[in-house]
């Protein structure tokens, strides 16, 4: 067989891209097809960038978990100064966490909006994603200060500089995702992204969902659990 | 076999996705209303975790592991709807639960070795 037969049809839609969508791909390309049926020019038939990304959450999982391991180890090590039952404000941190939710909600409108190829959709729900994103880290950059006006310094107790480094590196990531959303509104409304936008949209969206993720099991096992 | 018939053979209706191939793309799509329902579901499960923990007098052999199953039911929501991994290739759901199984295993064994578990 020549290669004619192995070669999926390249689209006006897919020039320039490594995606093709499944209705016009020959049988045998469909096996690799990802859950909105897209089919890519490459070995697995699969979307590199989205393999990169699944990865790249995967080894996220295992910086999260050492860093929740830490704290759930040194969250009784406080010695005389304060622990975690005199600070937390858990109706305040209730409200922050409901708002990280809703901004996984606005993500996937976006997603879903990108999709449908309305851009100003998608630019609207990234643009609110965003602000929410934005309000989250408000309210722990709010908590932060609460406690360390407290007395609660970041080297004052095992506890303390646990605790610290686990809400602050996922706050980086918070910081991060919000560049991202903002830089994609960007490059969307000046026709700058190169490809399936889509795509690129769908990514930065994984991104922002894996942060949400994170934020679950640590409301929950910093948060709530007693220590 | 000439590269004209093979061409030809390509746009045959065997070369065309099944119908029920579609129908199961198709099924796969969430609709946003959809989405806000999820959405509203994972809102609830934070509240009754909020509830759990302001009710005095549940027992810690009981607060933990409902805390732990509600906070596994909103994770793989997020994992399996909000970020389409149910229905995504294995390719990548493997990707992602080795790097979050090898993290499970891992600190649990760190942590038994620190006697974590051990009240």
């Amino acid at each position: 067989m020549s290669d004619t037969t192995t070669d999926p049809p390249v689209t006006p839609e897919s020039e320039g891209t490594d995606t093709v969508v499944a209705d016009v791909v020959p049988a045998g390309y469909d096996d690799g097809q990802d859950h909105i049926g897209l089919v890519h020019h490459t070995s697995t038939g699969l979307s590199n960038t989205k393999l990169a990304m699944w990865l790249f959450l995967g080894s996220e999982c295992l910086l999260f978990g050492g860093l929740i391991s830490t704290y759930m180890l040194y969250r009784n090590r406080q010695g005389d100064a304060l622990g975690p039952d005199q600070l937390w404000d858990i109706p305040f941190t209730s409200a922050t966490s409901f708002v990280l939710l809703m901004s996984s909600l606005t993500m996937v409108l976006a997603v879903s909006a990108a999709k449908r190829k309305d851009e100003r959709g998608t630019r609207l729900w990234l643009t609110v994603t965003a602000l929410l994103g934005g309000l989250f880290l408000a309210g722990q950059v709010y908590e932060f200060t609460v406690f360390y006006r407290e007395g609660l310094g970041y080297t004052t107790s095992l506890f303390s500089s646990s605790f610290y480094t686990l809400t602050g590196f996922h706050g980086v990531h918070v910081a991060v995702g919000i560049i991202m959303l903002l830089a994609l509104v960007g490059m969307l409304a000046k026709g700058r992204i190169i490809g399936d936008k889509a795509e690129t949209v769908e990514m930065v969206g994984l991104y922002w969902h894996f942060v949400d993720v994170v934020w679950i099991v640590i409301f929950t096992l910093v948060y709530l659990v007693p220590a | 076999m000439s590269s004209d018939t093979e061409t030809s053979m390509m746009t045959t209706t065997d070369d065309v996705p099944s119908q029920k191939q579609q129908d199961d793309l198709h099924h796969h799509e969430i609709s946003d209303k959809n989405y806000i329902f999820i959405a509203l579901f994972l809102a609830v499960l934070t509240a009754m975790e909020v509830a759990v923990t302001e009710i005095s007098g549940v027992p810690e052999a009981l607060l933990i592991p409902s805390l732990l199953v509600m906070m596994l039911i909103k994770f793989f929501i997020v994992v399996s709807y909000f970020m389409h991994l149910k229905h995504d290739s294995a390719l990548f759901k493997f990707g992602f639960y080795v790097g979050l199984g090898g993290a499970i295993v891992l600190y649990s064994v760190m942590l038994a070795t620190f006697h974590f578990f051990i009240t």
